[in-house]
């Protein structure tokens, strides 16, 4: 009994030993490429392992390329210019790589695989990027239909933002969606609080995102996200600043006015925000508050349709019409808008007739 | 029916009347989620013809010279899945490196080989028949002829479907395997040219 047990324990670790040893050499010779050189947009060079998928390759020294699936060649988001060295299109890629995209040398990074000195390029602002594991610290209801979001950075511990900046949130597979996608919200916290995202989502009915922050996320859950990516930041300058936001547009000019305060800055700042009724306002106790943290600092809110009960007593109209009557000259101001497309097209109209010029304008479109 | 001829017997059994895919129903998730293109099913037949001609092969001189020795046999299915998923992955290796083309053609599909159950059923057949080695070499390949022969078919007609008024309901996975039914129904028409058991 004992032997025959013996034999087959034997037997079965000499087969698994002979395989093994086999894959070991094969890996060894048949699989082993070397190393490989990339280059990224003509002046940063990488030494990797050759043989391996692009995205793994680049993950491994650092750089994130947005990907939904993790990789499998199922969302095709992972794409970049491969400009030499590319080689033929595998049967993987071309279900993703449009016409246009073949003559730009586009490719499937997780399916592409660097066997050889490769040259690619890619947006600058993807160095900084990382993709962070974190942990919903807490979530609390701002108003009916918006709820903030704090995350914990659980790995990497530490994000390097700018106020205004957003990041992609990774939606896990559930009862909306058969497999992980990617939307994007700006961050609510401030640059200084390196452990932290807080973001501010507004429930959108059947929203596969926003569906899943309001009815499914708890506390303690795991979220993954990416970033920080956007041009929506703010500028030094020492001009004064005009603030517009709507809705969960609060999020990243909640983030800049927080960093300017960080700062100590002495900039005039004016901040208004458009609700429809007091139900749909929030944050106005952190805002007063910001208000005694700088001297210079102003919140304005604006109700377009106030309900009797709310007994309002601040300013009434819709918020372009708002801030068209409290300001007089705006040629020497920067302006930083974030909220809803048909929003920011009319308060970048009233900010024209006000004699700001185009490039002072910044805005974050919500689409 | 004599030494040499039985081997062939077998090989014609295997890729007609007794069709691995069709009579078994082995070897359907593939069959199903690949056959949508002629060219693609073509390149992924003959990945499955290679594998399991050499595979069962393979197994057989395993089974038969290191498990029957010791008395191992109820060992064989976790001995013959391991030793099926290390030899498609160094054909893969070495195809990637030496020849483009084929990996082209054919490497793509092979880590989708590796889970066939057709594959293993083969060989797991070739043990239950008692099959020699010349004959369960002659087994795996005319299956795998089968199995292209199958998938080809298949995606031969549903890329004329493509144009076809289908009942919403059957639309999809629901046509796909009608058909699968009615092609098992066509192949039953060989029976009784050749029988193997």
């Amino acid at each position: 009994m004992l032997a025959t047990l013996l034999v087959s324990v034997l037997v079965i670790t000499l087969i698994a030993i002979v395989l093994a040893l086999l894959m070991v050499i094969a890996d060894a010779t048949v699989g082993n490429y070397g190393t490989a050189k990339i280059t990224i947009n003509g002046s940063k060079e990488l030494e990797v392992q050759g043989g391996q998928p692009l995205l793994k390759a680049l993950n491994g020294e650092g750089i994130f390329i947005p990907s939904a699936c993790g990789g499998r060649g199922s969302c095709g988001l992972c794409k970049v210019a491969v400009l030499e060295g590319g080689g033929n299109y595998l049967p993987t890629e071309l279900p993703w790589i449009s016409e246009e995209e073949k003559k730009n040398q586009i490719r499937l990074s997780c399916q592409f695989k660097v066997k050889n000195d490769i040259a690619i390029k890619i947006p600058e602002e993807l160095f900084s990027v990382r993709q962070f594991t974190t942990k919903v610290e807490s979530l609390r209801d701002l108003t009916h239909d918006i709820k903030e979001v704090k995350l914990k950075l659980v790995e990497p511990t530490e994000i390097d933002m700018k106020a205004g900046q957003f990041i992609q949130f990774q939606v896990p597979e559930y009862e909306l969606t058969d497999e992980p996608v990617y939307r994007a919200y700006s961050m609510a916290s401030v640059p200084s609080d390196i452990t932290h995202i807080e973001l501010e989502i507004r429930l959108v009915p059947n929203g596969i995102c926003t569906t899943y922050v309001h009815k499914h996320l708890k506390e303690g859950d795991t979220v993954i996200v990416n970033g920080p990516y956007g041009e929506f930041f703010l500028r030094d300058s020492e001009r004064d600043i005009i603030c517009i936001a709507g809705g969960s547009g609060m999020a990243p000019v909640k983030s800049i006015l927080l960093d300017m305060a960080d700062k100590g800055s002495k900039r005039k700042a004016r901040y208004f925000f458009g609700a429809r009724s007091a139900r749909d306002l929030f944050l106005i106790d952190e805002m007063r508050e910001l208000e005694t943290r700088m001297e210079n600092f102003k919140f304005i809110p604006a109700l377009s349709e106030p309900s009797p009960e709310d007994k309002w007593e601040g300013e009434v109209g819709l918020i372009t019409d708002v801030v068209g009557r409290l300001t007089e000259n705006a040629s020497e101001s920067d302006a930083y808008l974030c909220g809803s497309p048909g929003m920011i097209d009319a308060c970048i109209k009233v900010l024209r007739d006000l004699g700001m010029p185009d490039e002072r304008i910044y805005y974050d479109k919500f689409s | 029916m004599n030494d040499i001829l039985f081997p062939l017997a077998v090989f014609f059994a295997a890729v007609f009347t007794n069709n691995i895919l069709l009579t078994n129903y082995l070897g359907m998730c593939s069959f199903l989620s690949v056959s949508k293109e002629l060219e693609t099913s073509a390149g992924l037949g003959i990945a499955v013809t290679f594998v399991m001609a050499t595979t069962t092969a393979i197994n057989w001189v395993v089974y038969h010279f290191l498990l029957v020795p010791f008395q191992l046999e109820y060992l064989r299915f976790i001995v013959f899945i391991i030793i099926i998923a290390a030899f498609v992955q160094l054909i893969e290796m070495v195809i990637e490196r030496y020849s483009e083309g084929l990996y082209f053609a054919l490497g793509i599909f092979l880590p989708l080989i590796t889970v066939n159950c057709a594959i293993l059923g083969a060989s797991l057949f070739m043990v239950i028949r008692e099959y020699s080695f010349m004959t369960s070499f002659f087994f795996g390949f005319g299956s795998g002829l089968g199995w292209l022969i199958a998938i080809l078919a298949m995606a031969g007609i549903r890329q004329r479907l493509r144009t076809a008024k289908i009942p919403l309901g059957l639309d999809g996975p629901g046509i796909s395997l009608i058909i699968a039914g009615f092609m098992a129904m066509a192949f039953m028409g060989f029976n009784g040219m050749i029988t193997i058991s």
